[in-house]
């Protein structure tokens, strides 16, 4: 048989000479042998650690490595992974996380061992991002915006060999999710990326389930290999830190102020569409506006984005009719992702990627954002401190800033004597341009490209300030800090959405 | 007025500060600060304006500063002050 397939072969080439690259037949299974064994059949995929997998991922000294963060300071993976790829001697990575937090001190050790040499996050907090502001790496990290992650994937300058994606269940075959299983996380917005561009894709799973599990947010056609490993996160601490639920009177005064504004915006009308971004007030707000909704009887189309508990509240009460989720920002609405019909899960791409054919952001209506320092250029700064160290994220602050039809901020007008309104940010992360209004506990500011905005807001007899005004009664309490003095060398790049250079972070002098 | 024994006043807070002060020969104040890089020099001057107005020449002032205002850190180191003096009656046109 085979000789005659050769014949074959050759009687095409002698027809068509361009046709060279064909091959004759040589059985069934050639580039399938699993199919062979029926036990191998199912279990190809299956590593027993993780330090298999990594083997025959042949990951080697110089790749990238990438993951998901959704379970935020609950991670139970990056850490693991990093310290195994340690063990095994292999350096000079590139570290690619969708963002890193708190929990991922230990990582500071890998930089100091030159495991990890470069770094790729939407932000970065406690002692990692410390050291790193204090110079601890030799390259600077970039900072992304998470729609500007999947445009750098796009374009190869992120070029991912290897992605470790947590998972709480899959099947045998890598069909997984966030929403089923024991330790859930939710969406798996980010993670959805990585699955799609990573060159091997190694799934790290709490559980097996049987063949084929649904909803497969993660597909077969995608997975290398599998590891099952004791735990892959902690979910009660996805809300902890910059998602967390406030009690604070401020933080609320503030959500209510920001309620206020959404109401006459003119921008509060049925089908309205609504973001509320990290940050104690920003989730807080949501809260306000059930009665307003009920009261003027409208109703949104869908909310976008970090989805908290009281989004599903609304949902779950007919008041928001979708929600689009690329990170479930508490354990409530993981569990609504996995229950709720019309809680839908985005990728970052689909979420707010600028090169995407179609980003979430760009449909949005409103929405609430937090910042660590605004200037009088309503210039936003969310990732470094009034001290010049890092200590926030990127997330999608400017890809929402921009896309939405009206961008509020929410901040205390002061931080004990730090005033969060200063005259020009320390890092600018989301440009004045794609600010709308300022919030704070003591007046609004409109900025002056929106004077429409303004004039309703003084209408409705809302604290309307000039921003200049906000800021001297800022100075007032606080006095005028000092600026903050930085060495020459560049620790951090902020690349916008598009992947331009916005700022750069310099190391802190002590 | 003079610093007769070790006093605390404040606490440590966000936005509070705790002062220390104890028998010293000449003024000496240390401050440590969350925000001294922006604020280090602006806090010193107030505890010394302070220590000035109670006629204060003599002390260690040790002030451990949560990010207070102004006006916290004023009220704070007249209170340590008037507990290390042992003063049981208040000249009140000093203390604004």
């Amino acid at each position: 048989m085979t000789t005659c397939t050769n014949n074959n072969i050759e009687a095409i080439k002698a027809q068509q000479p361009d046709l060279n690259n064909l091959v004759p037949f040589t059985g069934a299974n050639t580039t399938t042998p699993y199919l062979n064994d029926p036990v191998a059949k199912h279990t190809r995929k299956l590593c027993q650690t993780i330090e298999e997998a990594i083997k025959k991922c042949e990951l080697r000294d110089g790749m990238t490595i990438s993951f998901h963060h959704a379970f935020r300071e609950g991670d139970k993976v990056i850490n693991k992974v990093i310290e195994t790829i340690s063990n095994m001697g292999i350096k000079d990575l590139t570290l690619a996380s969708s963002s890193l937090l708190s929990c991922n001190t230990p990582l500071i050790q890998h930089i100091k061992n030159g495991v990890v040499t470069q770094i790729y996050t939407s932000g970065m907090r406690g002692e990692l991002a410390d050291a790193i502001s204090h110079g601890l790496m030799e390259k600077p990290v970039h900072i992304h915006s998470h729609g500007g992650r999947v445009k750098l994937i796009q374009s190869g300058e992120i070029n991912i060999d290897v992605a470790f994606l947590a998972v709480s269940t899959t099947d045998e075959m890598g069909n997984a999710n966030g929403v089923s299983g024991k330790s859930q996380c939710g969406s798996l917005g980010y993670a959805m990326v990585d699955a799609q561009f990573a060159k091997k894709v190694v799934l790290l799973t709490e559980d097996f389930v049987t063949y084929p599990n649904n909803p497969a947010s993660i597909r077969q056609d995608q997975v290398d290999y599998i590891v099952k490993i004791d735990e892959v996160g902690d979910p009660t601490k996805i809300s902890v830190g910059a998602a967390r639920i406030t009690s604070n009177p401020r933080e609320l005064m503030i959500a209510r102020y920001a309620a206020d504004v959404i109401e006459h915006s003119g921008y509060f009308k049925d089908g309205f569409s609504i973001q509320t971004g990290s940050g104690a007030s920003s989730t807080a707000a949501t809260r306000f506006l059930e009665n307003r909704m009920r009261d003027k009887n409208i109703t949104a189309s869908f909310a976008l984005g970090g989805i908290t508990a009281s989004i599903v509240d609304l949902h779950e009460k007919g008041l928001v009719k979708r929600l689009l989720d690329t990170q479930s920002f508490d354990g409530t609405a993981g569990q609504s992702l996995g229950r709720n019909k019309d809680h839908i899960e985005v990728s970052t791409n689909v979420y707010a990627n600028p090169a995407s054919k179609g980003a979430s952001v760009d449909e949005l209506d409103i929405v609430i954002l937090s910042a660590l320092e605004i200037d009088l250029n309503f210039n936003v700064n969310v990732l470094t401190g009034s001290d010049g160290v890092m200590r926030g994220a990127s997330g999608g602050h400017c890809d929402t800033a921009t896309g939405a039809n009206l961008t509020i901020i929410v901040a205390p007008l002061i931080r004990s004597r730090i005033p969060t309104l200063i005259e020009k940010v320390t890092t600018v992360v989301t440009p004045g341009e794609s600010v709308d209004v300022l919030v704070t506990d003591h007046g609004i500011a409109v900025n002056p490209n929106r004077p429409e905005v303004a004039e309703r807001l003084i209408a409705a007899g809302l604290p309307v300030m000039k921003i200049e005004d906000l800021y001297q009664r800022a100075i007032s309490l606080t006095g005028k800090p000092m600026p903050i003095e930085f060495e020459d060398k560049i620790v951090g790049i902020v690349r916008y959405r598009d992947g331009s250079v916005i700022d750069v972070v310099r190391q802190v002098k002590d | 007025m003079k610093i007769q024994k070790e006093a605390l006043a404040g606490t440590l807070e966000s936005s509070d500060l705790m002062v220390k002060v104890s028998p010293n020969s000449g003024i000496e104040i240390i401050v440590n600060s969350e925000v001294n890089k922006q604020f280090g020099a602006q806090i010193r001057s107030v505890v010394e304006s302070t220590l000035a107005q109670l006629n204060v020449t003599d002390g260690l002032i040790v002030i451990d500063d949560k990010g207070a205002l102004d006006c916290a850190i004023k009220a704070r180191v007249q209170c340590a002050v008037l507990r290390g003096a042992e003063v049981e009656e208040l000249d009140w046109s000093k203390l604004l």
